[in-house]
């Protein structure tokens, strides 16, 4: 039976990859971006997870890192030349990363309850920091000219100003993180983060310095939601301070939560689930967002394990054996 | 002369106005199973959680094989030698017990920034916890869920992860609670055969028990130390006894 | 700085210190006795505001308009506790705070639905029209003393409660420790009703006050949540001495922050708040 299931997972798992790389395709250009846009979120969702599924910790302002990954991209890129993809990604990436490590610092200091509020509020001050600062482009956002080149001397193995090529890209770029995330889990530091997660206090007691490990899952996932905004910077073009608002914070934890907390391939479910949503919703309303919120409600009251679960629930629920 | 291992000088330990601890005074050596008495309130627990670094003394000083340890959090303590279990059973409820074990195994090589190794590869490891099971009497139930195991069987795997750990000084809180009968003799069984390589602080209320095991007995009332001395000095002490109020001894 | 100027902001920031006291002390008290953590309770000031906009519209007097709006948040408070609320205090944080995420879009929608997304104004009643002067040129509104007049008021309010009344020894006990208040049979479910109830009415209050001075508008609601959370943070969580400290303390960092540094004026909440980090992380009163 658990061959089977697992087959079957396998199966699912390479179909949807398929389908996604054959999707850009089709001539579409809205629903290319649409799909790039997608996977932004998955990749951003991921890394969240990475702190509230791997670690358990509840970060309320993971949209910081996304924030800066996005500025990160127009602001080291060249005023009148597209810059170095090789050199900006990297450069948005550890961007992200440092900030992350340096609030991490601080935050990591509190449990529980506080460090969800005090997360929120560090990412509010970033919010502050790009909306008032001349350097940023103020509450009016700034321009990102030209895409990044891919260029490697003289060889361009692909053009993102084409659609299909920035949206292979950006696949090629969730994929990655799921691998590498994928394995992180299964590695001794994955292990020692599911046991703080469980039990952070006997952690400690059985002489692991858990602060440090905390810090690290929270700089990499930090890296790594920068890595999103970055794609993000790239895909649309244009970066205002509202990337840094709680609303993206709240947003993204409801793409994990909704997904399934802890499970990598939920949160790319998740992703599609909540952009489909949003798509939905303000096709039908402008006050769409009174229809997400009774939808947040209802989730969390009734569907606590998120779209993980459902496939266990509809096992449960047709009198199938377990495993 | 057996080796001191740890040495608690005047452990003091107060709550705003109120003394949970005053001036406790304790020498732990290897191959000798201390025992910590005391009726409810007196103490022991917050006794334990200073030597464990669960807290930090108001006074007093603590050294391990001579070097000060007092000011070291709990992972330090934890990493030079000291264990400890709980008496509210503190695991991976989650984990499998081989799991629970394998972490706690892992603790003394955490290869942390190892992120693409599989976990459950690094066999060193692997064969720590598998021993540490195996002294603690599990080894069978090795692949349960740790939520699942029955009350006495998460007691010993409480002993099972500090054994894990290898460590030489072993605080145990209360391994007995909740236990039936059999469950409790091998649980004394197990104590007895970890003595030699060990020094134990063992804090039970089962006095038979205690009695059986213990080469030292320390008895604390209200913060501080009653009398300290051998199994038959204690049980002959009328002061224990008055402190007691008529408990069988 | 001269004196007089100098006195203005000085009275600037205990108004507003005060005033944050309010939605702060509500959901200190929320977390700290019933353990749930409230990303919605900015919505509950932003209510109280709105109420004063279409209270005062409807009676012509802002006073009429508190005294009508004061029982009606709180009665919406215990409705919502009694809907949503109460499934809440054995969730998990995250639970919690995503469910009351989704209720700050809900209540957004709703004002917007209501009362649209233009800036309103409310009239200060001709009670408090006048102000006091201080020089030639500079006068000091008294609706604003009369602001920190009534906070202090119901700080004090509060303050009784929970030392010298037999549900405010509940209240201190449930937040020491739940389980055990439920079992000594004492009706927690109905304590817990009025605590939230209560919490909702304060910050809602808080919002009615604020209304002449701030304006009332969308999104006002989550700027002071997040300096709520600061000062509970600040504070230490279930301390109400410690959120009056913290209130004022954030009052007057970020009333004079915006004089001396305007250009980073709203930092200057968060530096405090990184320190405080820094230094003491369970907050500065902590419980126990």
């Amino acid at each position: 039976m658990n061959r089977v299931h697992a087959r079957v997972r396998l199966g699912a798992t390479l179909l949807a990859m398929a389908a996604i790389v054959a999707f850009p395709l089709t001539d579409s250009a809205f629903y290319v971006e649409l799909l790039a846009k997608v996977l932004i979120l998955a990749i951003f969702a991921m890394s969240l997870n990475v702190l509230v599924g791997f670690t358990g910790l509840v970060s309320f302002g993971h949209a910081a890192y996304f924030g800066i990954g996005a500025y990160a991209a127009v602001l080291l890129a060249p005023k009148y030349d597209p810059a170095n993809l090789w050199l900006v990604l990297p450069g948005s990436v550890i961007a992200a990363g440092i900030a992350a490590f340096v609030i991490g610092l601080f935050v990591l200091r509190t449990r529980g309850v506080y460090f969800i509020m005090v997360t929120l509020a560090f990412a509010q001050m970033v919010y502050y920091i790009f909306h008032d600062g001349a350097f940023s482009g103020g509450s009016d956002g700034s321009y990102l000219n030209f895409k990044p080149s891919a260029a490697v001397g003289a060889f361009v193995p692909f053009d993102l100003t084409v659609p299909r090529h920035l949206c292979w890209f950006v696949a090629a770029m969730t994929i990655l993180t799921y691998v590498a995330l994928a394995r992180l889990v299964r590695s001794p530091f994955g292990r020692i983060l599911a046991g703080i997660r469980s039990n952070e206090q006997r952690m400690r007691a059985l002489g692991f310095a858990t602060f440090r490990y905390k810090l690290a899952a929270f700089t990499v996932a930090g890296a790594i939601g920068g890595l999103a905004g970055f794609l993000y910077a790239v895909l649309f073009g244009f970066v205002t301070p509202e990337l840094f608002a709680w609303h993206q914070s709240g947003n993204v934890l409801l793409t994990v939560i909704l997904g399934g907390v802890g499970s990598l391939a939920g949160s790319v479910a998740g992703a599609f689930a909540f952009v489909a949503m949003e798509e939905v919703f303000s096709g039908w309303t402008r006050h769409w967002q009174l229809v997400m919120g009774g939808v947040i409600v209802v989730v969390v009251l009734f569907l606590p394990g998120g779209l993980a679960g459902v496939p266990a629930r509809i096992r449960r629920g047709f009198g199938a054996e377990r495993g | 002369m057996a080796e001191t291992l740890l040495v608690a000088e005047r452990l003091t330990r107060s709550f705003g106005g109120l003394f949970a601890n005053r001036d406790v005074s304790i020498t732990l050596a290897r191959g000798e199973v201390h025992a910590l008495l005391g009726p409810n309130g007196a103490g022991k627990s917050t006794f334990i959680n200073l030597l464990s670094g669960d807290l930090a003394p108001s006074g007093g000083r603590i050294t391990l094989r001579g070097l000060d340890i007092t000011a070291l959090p709990q992972h330090r303590r934890s990493q030079l030698g000291i264990g400890r279990s709980y008496q509210r059973t503190n695991i991976f409820p989650a984990f499998t017990v081989f799991e629970n074990c394998r972490l706690a195994a892992q603790s003394r090589q955490p290869r942390a920034w190892h992120w693409f190794a599989d976990a459950r590869q690094d066999a060193p490891v692997r064969a720590r916890a598998e021993a540490a099971l195996a002294r603690a009497g599990l080894a069978e139930r090795a692949n349960a869920v740790s939520a699942t195991l029955s009350h006495g069987e998460q007691r010993q795997l409480e002993i099972a992860m500090v054994l894990a750990t290898s460590a030489e000084v072993l605080l145990l809180d209360e391994p007995l609670a909740g236990m039936g009968a059999d469950e409790s003799a091998r649980m004394v069984e197990l104590v007895k055969r970890l003595r030699p390589d060990h020094a134990i602080l063992l804090v039970e209320h089962d006095m038979d028990a205690v009695f059986e095991v213990a080469d030292r007995i320390t008895v604390m009332v209200e913060g501080s130390v009653l009398e300290s001395g051998s199994p038959q000095q204690i049980r002959a002490s009328t002061a224990v006894r008055d402190a007691y109020l008529g408990e069988p001894v | 700085m001269d004196l007089p100027t100098f006195l203005i902001q000085l009275l600037n920031a205990v108004q507003y210190g005060l005033l944050l006291f309010l939605v702060a002390s509500g959901l200190t008290l929320i977390f700290g006795i019933m353990g749930v953590i409230n990303l919605a309770h900015g919505a509950f000031y932003m209510v109280g505001a709105y109420l004063a906009f279409a209270l005062t519209g409807a009676t012509g007097n802002l006073l009429v308009a508190i005294l009508l709006g004061i029982p009606l948040a709180f009665a919406l408070g215990a409705l919502l506790e009694w809907l949503l609320f109460r499934h809440l205090y054995r969730r998990d944080h995250l639970d919690q705070v995503l469910l009351t995420y989704g209720l700050i879009l809900i209540a957004e929608e709703i004002r917007s639905l209501a009362f649209g997304d233009d800036v309103h104004g409310v009239d200060v009643p001709a009670l408090f029209a006048a102000s006091i002067p201080l020089t030639d040129m500079l006068s000091y509104p008294v609706y604003r003393l009369v602001i920190s007049a009534a906070c202090i008021v119901l700080a004090i309010g509060l303050f009784v409660l929970i030392r010298h009344t037999r549900l405010g020894m509940v209240i201190r006990a449930g937040s020491h420790d739940r389980d055990m208040v439920q079992a000594l049979g004492i009706d927690i479910g109905r304590t817990y009703r009025f605590v939230f109830a209560l919490g909702v009415a304060l910050a809602a209050f808080a919002g009615m006050l604020a209304a002449p001075v701030s304006s009332v508008f969308p999104g006002m609601g989550n700027q002071v949540l997040i300096v709520s959370f600061v000062i509970v943070v600040i504070g230490g969580i279930g301390s109400i001495s410690g959120a009056l400290i913290a209130s004022l303390v954030i009052g007057f960092a970020d009333t004079f922050g915006k004089v001396l540094v305007p250009d980073f004026a709203g930092l200057a909440v968060y530096f405090v708040m990184a320190a405080v980090l820094l230094w003491r992380p369970e907050g500065i009163f902590r419980r126990g």
